[in-house]
């Protein structure tokens, strides 16, 4: 058995990890299920940050939204992207979109057919969001838009000059943005926005980002970096909140139509958001008898409707992680008991 | 366990071509079953743009810019087709009642949709050995990056920050319509950027033997400037900030007050977290201070910060692996989803589809 082990080929691991992967993904793809998240401090006070940005100065948000990664790294950012445009768009701010990577442009056009194209039909672009497209530089194109923006933004990504564009005015440099949100996959990224945008100009900063950067990033929260995001696990905690908080404030508005105080309704919104599958229970108790049969009709049909897949893509992902970390630590012990096991026998490692 | 190079004994090869062949025969299968697999639909949307007055563009809908052009023939205009993807149940759905929509199957984006599926397989093929599949999908990847870097380059950077300065008039007639002239006399060939397009054309020098020396001075430039742009970066941002915030109280107060059991667990916990993050900064700089030898109460410390590391370096890995999982993940969604149909997680097709996967199943 040692020896069949010692001698296992490599690709029979390789065949477990794909079965640990694709059998989830089958799974959950023909079930619907996705295991339930628990919101991280991490993950929270990025939701928080992107949800109070502009508040201070009563007027919607400026947000610049730098998605910095490509293809390669986009099953695990897509959905950080996909779930910040998401709140970004029902919260009504206003949307910056910039890249400093090539293909960052098509990340941003992929988000915004995604979230804005398909389900806020409403926003204009121009008005509500625009995008400003690539820019070769690195953090030289950071360091110039704190001076002035329009010396390095000329035109948006279709060529038209930032001046015939609505939302451009007033905005001359980064200090003019409320907040900085940014997805990265690398360099440059997140270290280089911290350095030159947000430690320099003293503007608020969050990010998320590929695993392999997460642990260099974390000293700089919360000081420097106000929401973090990491890897998977940070994507699908932030889409579980953004989720949930659509939903919750959904239900809040059909509570105030119902005659709830406007603080009560919140506070209702919010207890029946997080446990959607009690709310018909809830519609015939004496606290909801102030509702009238349409507004506690409106209040199932929220509980009940299916969340788009694509507010869910991080959450899927977090079914195949499972299995495969599972695998990976089976392994690791199975490795070791093999090389200990030969130790004793007197073999090499 | 054994490496990847060493060969397999023939029976270890049958099973491999018994699991490749099973996985061929499926696809074939799946490929007559229901509405087949690994189709794009799209829809074309007519768009029509009238010049209302100088650089002054206005979108119409069709009956609206028919007015306009017969009210003013002279005007320039603009119109195109523009064919937006549609889910697949939108194509069923037009079938189903009758036919004659003005959705239809697209061939370019459904051999993109293959070839894509192709060239992952074809990279996943590495798993098993080097083959040239892997290898045809690794060039295609490279040339294909390296060109696509180049012309964004040339579209986002060199026509934006230098020739809409230099010769605004050729980029507004030629390359850029959407831009608008300037105004300012000064701002017309602006002839300052005649410095950076020297610089450019004495970095390319490099690849002439004769002038490889010309390209020093650019590369002095970019390299002077870098290192200026840095140490302000790197010095305010991470040193002093980084400083400022390891200088901090041991004893925190805990954030959840709900009740007197949970403000003093929390409280414990978080100064617990600031006294391990003191004890380690001071740690790790101890083992990286390599002028007193790392024996007595100094190696203590700077084993003690070895740990640190190691700590720090499974996390990196611990997350390093998630990540990679996460695209292994993705890739096989694309596989399961878009090119084989199994599964439906977008609700970009009818229920039907799932039924006939199911079969497949």
């Amino acid at each position: 058995m040692m020896n069949f082990l010692n001698t296992l080929d490599r690709r029979w691991i390789f065949l477990a990890m794909a079965l640990c992967v694709g059998v989830p993904i089958l799974v959950i793809g023909l079930t619907g299920y996705t295991f339930p998240e628990t919101p991280t401090p991490l993950a929270e006070a990025f939701f928080n940050e992107v949800d109070t940005a502009g508040e201070a100065k009563g007027r919607r948000a400026n947000i610049l939204v730098a998605l910095d990664f490509d293809p390669a790294s986009a099953g695990e950012l897509n959905p950080m992207a996909v779930s910040l445009v998401h709140q970004c768009a029902q919260k009504g701010h206003r949307m910056y979109f910039i890249s400093l990577w090539p293909v960052g442009p098509q990340m941003i056009m992929e988000s915004v057919d995604k979230v804005i194209k398909r389900h806020y039909p409403e926003m204009v672009y121009g008005e509500d969001y625009v995008n400003l497209g690539f820019k070769a530089g690195n953090e030289q194109v950071i360091k110039v838009m704190g001076i002035d923006l329009t010396t390095e933004f000329r035109t948006d990504v279709e060529g038209t000059t930032l001046s015939k564009i609505p939302m451009m005015q007033g905005i001359t440099n980064l200090e003019d943005f409320d907040l900085i949100a940014e997805i990265s996959a690398g360099y440059p990224g997140s270290k280089e926005w911290v350095l030159y945008a947000a430690t320099q100009y003293n503007i608020p900063f969050v990010s998320g980002m590929t695993g392999v950067q997460a642990p260099q990033l974390y000293p700089y929260f919360p000081n420097q970096l106000q929401g973090l995001l990491g890897a998977i696990k940070g994507a699908a905690e932030y889409e579980f909140l953004v989720n949930n908080w659509v939903r919750e404030d959904a239900m809040a508005k059909v509570l105030e139509a119902g005659g709830f105080p406007e603080s009560k309704a919140m506070e209702t919104a919010a207890a029946l958001a997080s446990k959607p599958q009690q709310v018909s229970t809830w519609t015939v108790t004496a606290e909801a008898s102030t509702l009238g049969p349409e507004a506690k009709t409106k209040l199932i049909e929220l509980a009940t409707a299916p969340i788009p897949g694509e507010y869910l893509e991080g959450q899927r992902r977090m079914g195949p992680q499972l299995f495969a970390h599972l695998l990976m630590v089976f392994l690791i012990i199975l490795g070791n008991v093999i090389f200990f096991a030969q130790r004793r026998r007197g073999g090499g490692a | 366990m054994s490496a990847v190079s060493e060969p397999m004994s023939p029976r270890q090869r049958a099973t491999w071509a018994v699991i490749l062949g099973v996985c061929i025969i499926l696809i074939v299968i799946r490929c007559f079953i229901g509405e087949g697999m690994g189709k794009v639909y799209v829809e074309p949307t007519n768009l029509q743009f009238g010049e209302l007055s100088a650089d002054t563009w206005k979108s119409m809908d069709q009956s609206e810019f028919a007015t306009f052009v017969a009210s003013n023939p002279d005007a320039a205009t603009e119109q195109w087709t523009q064919y937006d993807s549609v889910p697949p149940s939108a194509y069923f759905e037009q079938q189903q009642q009758g036919g004659g929509g003005s959705i239809f199957l697209s061939w370019p984006r459904t051999i993109g949709l293959w070839l894509a599926a192709f060239f992952t397989l074809a990279i996943y093929s590495f798993l098993y050995r080097d083959n040239p599949f892997y290898k045809f999908a690794e060039s295609v990847v490279v040339g294909v990056s390296a060109a696509y870097a180049m012309v964004v380059g040339f579209w986002d950077t060199i026509v934006p920050n230098l020739i809409q300065r230099l010769l605004p008039q050729f980029a507004h007639d030629h390359l850029t319509p959407g831009m608008t002239l300037p105004t300012d006399a000064a701002q017309f060939n602006n002839l300052i950027f005649l410095l950076p397009l020297a610089l450019g054309i004495m970095l390319l020098c490099r690849l002439v033997p004769k002038g490889a020396w010309m390209s020093l001075w650019p590369l002095a430039f970019i390299v002077g400037t870098m290192a200026g742009l840095r140490i302000v970066g790197y010095t305010e941002g991470d040193l002093l900030s980084q400083v400022r915030d390891t200088i901090s109280p041991v004893y925190v107060p805990g954030a959840d007050t709900s009740t007197p059991f949970m403000a003093v667990w929390t409280t414990i916990w978080s100064s617990v977290a600031a006294c391990l993050l003191v004890i380690g900064v001071l740690c790790c700089l101890v083992y990286f201070f390599f002028s007193v030898e790392h024996k007595g109460a100094v190696g203590g410390v700077a084993r003690v910060g070895i740990w640190y590391l190691m700590i720090t370096f499974g996390a990196a890995f611990g997350f390093t692996v998630m990540g990679r999982i996460a695209l292994l993940a993705a890739r096989f969604e694309f596989l399961f989803d878009d090119w084989l149909w199994l599964i439906d997680p977008n609700q970009k097709r009818a229920l039907v589809e799932t039924v006939s996967m199911l079969m497949c199943l």
